[in-house]
């Protein structure tokens, strides 16, 4: 029996191999690397790709993993985004793992042309070159795909990419990652990923009056133009900075999709679902461990405003508790608590309090199921209420739901709920994230 | 030493205070409860709403019901909040959602009053029965069954949904907005029909009773006049 099952497993893996090494030679792919990369480096670029979410952006619905083409919807006009697969004509066939280390380093073409910061090259500089290289040799091991490119649709002047000078001058510092001496190796490795391939602050990250988002704000929140989401600060504990979160719970809420804190909707759904499920036990604890320690130790108090000074009528507290009676304390509880990881907590949630209130309103408009994933392989979702309330009873329960149970978020208009009703529903992660990528016009977002 | 009995309850209590302010119920583990993700529209077990446009999914056939999930998550139908609401599950998944609202034996809402002159009410009555030789349209129930119960593991019964809804899908097979596994043979006879025998024929299914036994009929009870790619004979 056991020399059976030894043999089988030896004829599995070998099958294995052979897939994995089969397309090489079969598709005889332009490789100008030095020489053909092994095997274990491909499955590491492989995994590496996951961990980079390359796939969100470089593959359209429905169309060829990684050959491009996908829509991404900017108030500036349409970018479409790269045929990545190793083809010559219209791929990145001809490439050298020199060309590609280089675009990811400094944002520019191998022809030089300046990248638009829809690719995340500000974080991807960060990138090591031994990583790179794996990454260019898992693409240049798949399948070559002939599919042209689209032209991007900018309005003038956006479409002229000279503008991107001014914009890389203020924007991005070209620069591998540095490892902290202070901090051990696991922080190290969080922080690599995070700020790196990751590219975490493409979405948490404040725009600034100029579009453009500085250093010293990076992880501090802002709302994705375009798609109409806010991405949570992750340095403020009061909004979804995780300084009191346990490790366990990060962990679960990346990878899993739920957590005993929360779940992941919209965008961020899209990234689990796209890449962190993906992510080995290790580098979800690394991530973990660096994300606890982004929250400033000395967090300045919340304003008066924040402290819950808010006046709510009368009228919209008792119609809103009669509504939150009726439609959601099935799930979310009378008093708030929620039954998680099925259905998260409302009660002391920072997420239902920040000062934007954009998330809780879609998601009482839209509901949402988190991704299915490995942790979370039946997940329970919520309906969404839009066609069944209208936009005073959709104030008026998110109004309840963020003064309620010693919860201190503002009380909501019935005129942000009426903008948000037509938000897209978009569900990729690409749009919503490269939306932010668009920071490079001299000009507030169109949303605010 | 001896504990005083007063100081040990009060101990007790304290912990039972601290418990209850942490405790958190749990969810019912059932599919029932995974499903309330979709109650605003169809219903808390599958038996639709008085809305006009929001189908009854109760008692369809579970490959149906599990085709149209796909097609939903993959972009084949289109209903962004729905097509939203799917996006990140898999197959199994949905298969097991799928199964559950299969399963449901509800009763049917009360029929439509026929909203259209009985000469147009009979002209619909005729498409199901005998279809349109010359436009090449075979009779509903050919497909749907002579009670219109539909059939498993594919094909839907036709009572039980609104006038509306009805024609709005033949509608969307037109515009090439609803797709079905190829071959699709809806789509065949959906461009065949005439925007007067849509109508026609949407008025007259609402206004059906529910059949005496609405349940899909088992595998193979009929072969269906046209190929189609989502009941393999
Ligand atoms: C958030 C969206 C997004 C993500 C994530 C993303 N890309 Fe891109 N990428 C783009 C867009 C958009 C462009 C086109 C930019 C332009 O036209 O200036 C692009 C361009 C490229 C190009 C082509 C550059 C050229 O000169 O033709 C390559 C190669 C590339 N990306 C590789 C990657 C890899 C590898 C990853 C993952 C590590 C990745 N991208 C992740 C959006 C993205
Ligand atoms: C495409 C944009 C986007 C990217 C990229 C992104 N996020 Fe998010 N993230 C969001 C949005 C929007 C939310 C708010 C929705 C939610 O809470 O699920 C969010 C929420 C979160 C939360 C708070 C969840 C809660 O329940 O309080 C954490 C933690 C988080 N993101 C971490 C990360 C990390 C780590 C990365 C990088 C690996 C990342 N995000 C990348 C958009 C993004
Ligand atoms: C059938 C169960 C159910 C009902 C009813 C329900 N919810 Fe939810 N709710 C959920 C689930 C599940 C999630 C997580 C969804 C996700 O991550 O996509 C959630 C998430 C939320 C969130 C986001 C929490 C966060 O961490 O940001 C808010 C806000 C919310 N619900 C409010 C409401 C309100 C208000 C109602 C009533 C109008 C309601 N819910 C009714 C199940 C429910
Ligand atoms: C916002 C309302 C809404 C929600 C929530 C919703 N649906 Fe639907 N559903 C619809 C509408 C409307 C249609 C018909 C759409 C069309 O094709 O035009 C539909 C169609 C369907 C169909 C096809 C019915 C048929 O006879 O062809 C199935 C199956 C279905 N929904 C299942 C679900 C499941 C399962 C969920 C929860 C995960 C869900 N729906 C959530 C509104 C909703
Ligand atoms: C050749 C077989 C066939 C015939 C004849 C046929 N149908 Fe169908 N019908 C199907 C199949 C198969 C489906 C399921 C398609 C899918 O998987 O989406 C279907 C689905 C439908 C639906 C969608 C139901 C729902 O719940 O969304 C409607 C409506 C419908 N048919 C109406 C008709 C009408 C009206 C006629 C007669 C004019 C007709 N069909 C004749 C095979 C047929």
């Amino acid at each position: 029996m056991r020399v059976f099952l030894a043999s089988l497993l030896t004829i599995l893996c070998l099958a294995l191999l052979a897939m994995h090494i089969e397309p090489l030679r079969a598709q005889g792919a332009v490789f100008l690397g030095p020489q053909r990369p092994l095997d274990t480096t491909i499955k590491r670029g492989e995994y590496l790709a996951r961990v980079g979410d390359c796939v969100a952006c470089h593959t359209k619905h429905g169309g060829q993993q990684f050959a491009g083409g996908l829509p991404i919807p900017t108030p500036f006009g349409t970018l479409y985004s790269s045929n990545i697969t190793p083809d010559p004509d219209y791929g990145i066939g001809n490439w050298s793992a020199d060309d590609f280390y280089q675009m990811l380093h400094t944002g520019k073409s191998r022809d030089g042309t300046l990248l638009y910061p829809a690719m995340p090259f500000p974080a991807y500089t960060k990138i090591t070159r031994v990583d790179s290289d794996a990454i260019f040799a898992y693409l240049g091991s798949l399948k070559p795909i002939h599919e042209s490119n689209r032209e991007n649709e900018l309005r003038f002047p956006y479409s002229n990419r000279s503008l991107l000078i001014g914009w890389r001058l203020l924007y991005f510092r070209q620069g591998q990652f540095k490892p902290d001496p202070a901090h051990d190796a696991e922080w190290n490795r969080g922080a690599y990923l995070v700020e790196g391939l990751g590219h975490c602050a493409t979405c948490h990250t404040a725009i600034n009056a100029l579009g453009g988002s500085s250093e010293d704000k990076a992880f501090a929140g802002g709302l994705i133009p375009m798609q109409n989401w806010y991405a949570p600060s992750l340095t403020l504990n009061r909004e979804a900075g995780l300084g009191e979160w346990s490790l366990k719970d990060i962990s679960d809420l990346l990878r899993a999709g739920a957590s005993m804190r929360g779940a992941v909707y919209g965008p961020m759904a899209a990234v689990v679902h796209n890449s962190l499920q993906y992510l080995t036990d290790a580098d979800i604890r690394a991530m973990a461990v660096y994300l606890k320690t982004l929250p400033e130790k000395n967090e300045a108090p919340p304003t008066a405003a924040e402290s819950g000074a808010y006046q709510i009528s009368a009228r919209a507290l008792a119609h809103g508790s009669a509504l939150y009676t009726a439609q959601c304390a099935s799930c979310h509880e009378g008093n708030g608590r929620g039954m998680p990881p099925a259905y998260p907590p409302l009660a002391q949630n920072p997420s239902i309090q920040m000062e934007s209130a954009v998330n809780p309103i879609r998601m009482v408009l839209n509901g949402g199921y988190p991704p299915q994933t490995a942790g979370n392989p039946r997940p329970y979702g919520m309906p969404p209420f839009a066609q069944v309330m209208s936009d005073q009873d959709i104030a008026d329960v998110v109004s309840y739901i963020r003064v309620s149970w010693g919860n201190h978020g503002k009380p909501v208009t019935v005129e942000e709920v009426n903008t948000l009703r037509v938000a897209p529903l978009l569900d990729s992660s690409c749009s919503m994230g490269v939306a932010r990528g668009q920071r490079f016009p001299m000009r507030k977002p169109a949303v605010a | 030493m001896r504990i005083r009995p007063r100081r040990w309850l009060l101990c007790v209590l304290a912990l039972m205070i601290a418990d209850a302010a942490h405790a958190q119920g749990t969810a019912p583990d059932t599919m029932a409860a995974r499903v309330q993700g979709c109650s605003t529209c169809h219903g808390k077990s599958g038996e639709g709403t008085p809305d006009q446009y929001f189908p009854r999914i109760a008692g369809k056939p579970a490959g149906y019901l599990f085709n149209q999930l796909r097609n939903f998550r993959d972009g084949q139908r289109s209903y962004p909040p729905m097509n939203y609401l799917l996006a990140y599950l898999h197959d199994d998944y949905l298969d097991e959602m799928a199964g559950f609202f299969a399963a449901q034996r509800i009763p049917f809402h009360a029929p439509e009053p026929g909203k259209l002159p009985p000469a147009q009410l009979q002209a619909g009555e005729q498409l199901v029965t005998r279809g349109d030789p010359a436009r090449g349209i075979p009779p509903c129930e050919a497909c749907h069954g002579p009670q219109l119960t539909g059939i498993e593991p594919g094909i839907p019964g036709l009572i039980g949904l609104h006038s509306r809804y009805i024609s709005a899908q033949l509608e969307a097979w037109r515009a090439g907005t609803r797709r079905a596994n190829a071959p699709d043979c809806m789509r065949d006879i959906a461009v065949r029909l005439t925007e007067a025998q849509i109508t026609q024929v949407a008025a007259w299914l609402a206004s059906r009773p529910a059949p005496a036994v609405p349940v899909p009929a088992a595998k193979g009870s009929w072969k269906t006049p046209l190929v189609c790619g989502s009941q393999p004979q």
